[in-house]
């Protein structure tokens, strides 16, 4: 079975940062593997060890610097990389839903993989609608955050539990080939070994154009257009303790005596 | 006419706050938009939730007969028949988990371009709509081409729909393609139940991921010996298998309702602010001054956690 994942290096903010139009300045960001993918390499990786795999592939929408965070990958485990990069995917400041799935779709056409893995969402962006959105376009079947996954490829059935709100999880029958968005805590994700990051080295990241794929320029162009930025206008009135530790402690521990939770 | 498809949510035989909260934002979408609210209910019980669902503002509710469940498959089948129906200028649905499963596929089945989590929207002839971005750090505003939109709302963003209604109700027609449904929910489980209910207690300690490492836990439980309280945390905590799922605050974890939440290392992410809100008094310990936790607080030290911790345990000791 071959096992498709996406992998998405996310930029998290700083902790001082500023905004400029609709965009955050580079040396405010720092770039790291997708937390939510993180798990969904790991998954992956876990399926080839125990023989249920024997292939994983990631693929990652992203410029070079991006080929970091897919070594990353490489090094955990996962056999070769595709990268996906165009000059006209420079433009757009947000990619919508609709972009990535048809990039991803054509590279699912390429790779014809038994089972797709994506993250539930990304850090940054937060749409968490690609892996369901690219199911419907592939025609395969679906699950969303699953939080457990027992792969029977014989009877051709990921057995999965989907973890809902309030500490439900609903156990539901999928059948492949299908496309399934992992959730934090399915796992735990491995630390890259010294060994894992050598051979990472020597494993493939295939670059594609759009034309590589056979989509031209069209397949990127967004229905969404960020137009506004800002951090958002706090409505708190929270009383903020000021002074070294000390003193902010002595002010805290105040108000819980205060509120009658601590004598 | 640019009408509002409104899409209803339910689980175990009960509606879901969110069905009423979508009723809310459908409503003032109708009205920026000068249309009618329709809600659609999709399996289960569907006469008796559309007589729960009839509040102010529905102008018709749509009833599909089929299954008892929640199933994917269905739902996409159900909304996209009703859509080619109804023709909506919008197709509103939930962000909650179950959302999260069915509205991409229902959006890239009808092409429609698709904005999740939108926490607020105008329209005027043109769609706007507001979300976040790198964990609730920046807002953004989306202008969304086309003539008809998807969009999923984030939870309890809108207050639910009350007062009694006057909606039609209306059987739909389903025939759905038996092949297309290649998913089945078998069962269902609950998690997470425990030694202890925090869900009970009286003043939370609740840690997240800026604790670094498990190592850091003692420190942590000296503050809670010291202090006679609860211990909770954020979901990574738990993720990491330092501390039992059923310590978890959140939209997946707890819901709890204290008197003082004490958030420490905690960011303030949507999914964890669900849990928490509505305890009394919040009280955060972040070196993040523009940690969204801080927007929910009452009180607030902006500092390191590793300083402030031994200083409060010392107050108590
Ligand atoms: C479907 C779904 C369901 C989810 N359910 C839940 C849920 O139930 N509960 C939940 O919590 N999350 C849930 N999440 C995850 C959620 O989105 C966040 O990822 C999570 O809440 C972040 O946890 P955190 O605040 O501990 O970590 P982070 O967001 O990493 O925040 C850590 C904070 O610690 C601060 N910090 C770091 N070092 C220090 C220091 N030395 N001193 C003081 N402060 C420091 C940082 O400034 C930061 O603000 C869910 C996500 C999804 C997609």
């Amino acid at each position: 079975m071959k096992v498709l994942v996406t992998v998405k290096e996310v930029a998290e903010l700083a902790d001082d940062f500023e905004v400029d139009g609709t965009e955050v300045d580079d040396r405010y960001l720092e770039y790291d593997l997708n937390e939510w993918d993180d798990y969904a390499v790991e998954e992956g990786v876990q399926m080839n060890e125990a023989g249920v795999a024997d292939e994983v592939v990631t693929v990652t929408i992203g410029p070079e610097r991006a080929e970091e965070t897919i070594r990353m990958a490489l090094a955990k485990g996962a056999d070769r990389s595709i990268r996906v990069w165009d000059e006209a995917l420079e433009d757009p400041d947000l990619l919508d839903v609709e972009t990535k799935t048809k990039i991803l779709s054509a590279v699912v056409a390429e790779e014809d993989p038994d089972l797709v893995l994506t993250g539930v969402q990304a850090g940054d962006d937060a749409f968490g609608a690609t892996g369901v959105a690219l199911a419907d376009e592939i025609d395969f079947e679906w699950g969303a955050v699953v939080n457990a996954l027992d792969m029977d490829a014989d009877e051709g059935v990921a057995h999965v539990h989907r973890e809902l709100e309030g500490g439900v999880e609903e156990l539901t029958d999928i059948e492949l080939p299908a496309v399934l968005t992992i959730q934090t805590g399915i796992n735990e994700p491995r630390y890259a070994s010294l060994r894992g990051i050598r051979q990472a080295q020597s494993k493939e990241i295939a670059p594609k154009t759009l034309d590589d794929l056979g989509l031209d320029a069209d397949a990127v162009e967004s229905d969404l257009k960020l137009t506004d930025m800002y951090e958002p206008e706090s409505e708190s009135d929270a009383e903020i303790f000021e002074g070294d530790a000390g003193e902010t402690a002595g002010k805290l521990a105040d108000v819980l005596r205060e509120k009658g939770v601590v004598q | 006419m640019s009408d509002v498809l409104a899409v209803t949510e339910h689980r175990r035989g009960e509606l879901r706050d969110e069905s009423f909260e979508v009723i809310s934002a459908g409503r003032e979408l109708a009205d920026d938009a000068g249309g009618d609210l329709h809600l659609a209910v999709i399996s289960g019980d569907v006469d008796s939730y559309a007589d729960t669902l009839n509040r102010d503002g529905v102008d018709t509710i749509h009833t599909v007969e089929y299954g008892e469940e929640f199933n994917h498959d269905v739902y996409a089948q159900a909304i996209e028949a009703l859509f080619a129906d109804l023709e909506p200028t919008f197709v509103l649905m939930p962000n909650s988990v179950n959302g999260l499963d069915y509205a991409p596929a229902v959006a890239n089945s009808l092409d429609l371009p698709l904005v999740t989590d939108v926490i607020g929207f105008e329209y005027d002839g043109g769609l706007t709509a507001t979300r976040e971005m790198y964990g609730s750090k920046v807002e953004t505003t989306v202008e969304v081409e086309g003539d008809q939109f998807a969009l999923t709302t984030r939870g309890a963003e809108w207050p639910e729909a009350e007062g009694v209604g006057e909606a039609d109700v209306s059987a739909f027609d389903f025939d759905p393609d038996e092949d297309a449904i290649r998913s089945t929910v078998t069962g269902f489980e609950e998690v997470g139940a425990g030694d202890v209910d925090i869900s009970e207690a009286e003043f939370l300690v609740s840690i997240g991921r800026g604790i670094e490492e498990e190592d850091n836990l003692p420190l942590i439980e000296d503050l809670v010996e010291a202090t006679g309280a609860t211990l909770s945390s954020s979901r990574p905590i738990v993720d990491n298998g330092w501390l039992p799922k059923n310590r978890q605050v959140g939209q997946s974890g707890s819901q709890v309702t204290p008197t003082v939440y004490l958030a420490i290392g905690i960011s303030g992410a949507v999914q964890h602010v669900a849990g928490m809100k509505g305890s009394d008094t919040i009280i955060a310990i972040n070196n993040d001054p523009n940690a969204p936790i801080f927007d929910i607080a009452d009180y607030g030290i902006v500092g390191d956690l590793f300083d402030v911790v031994p200083e409060l345990i010392e107050q108590f000791e």
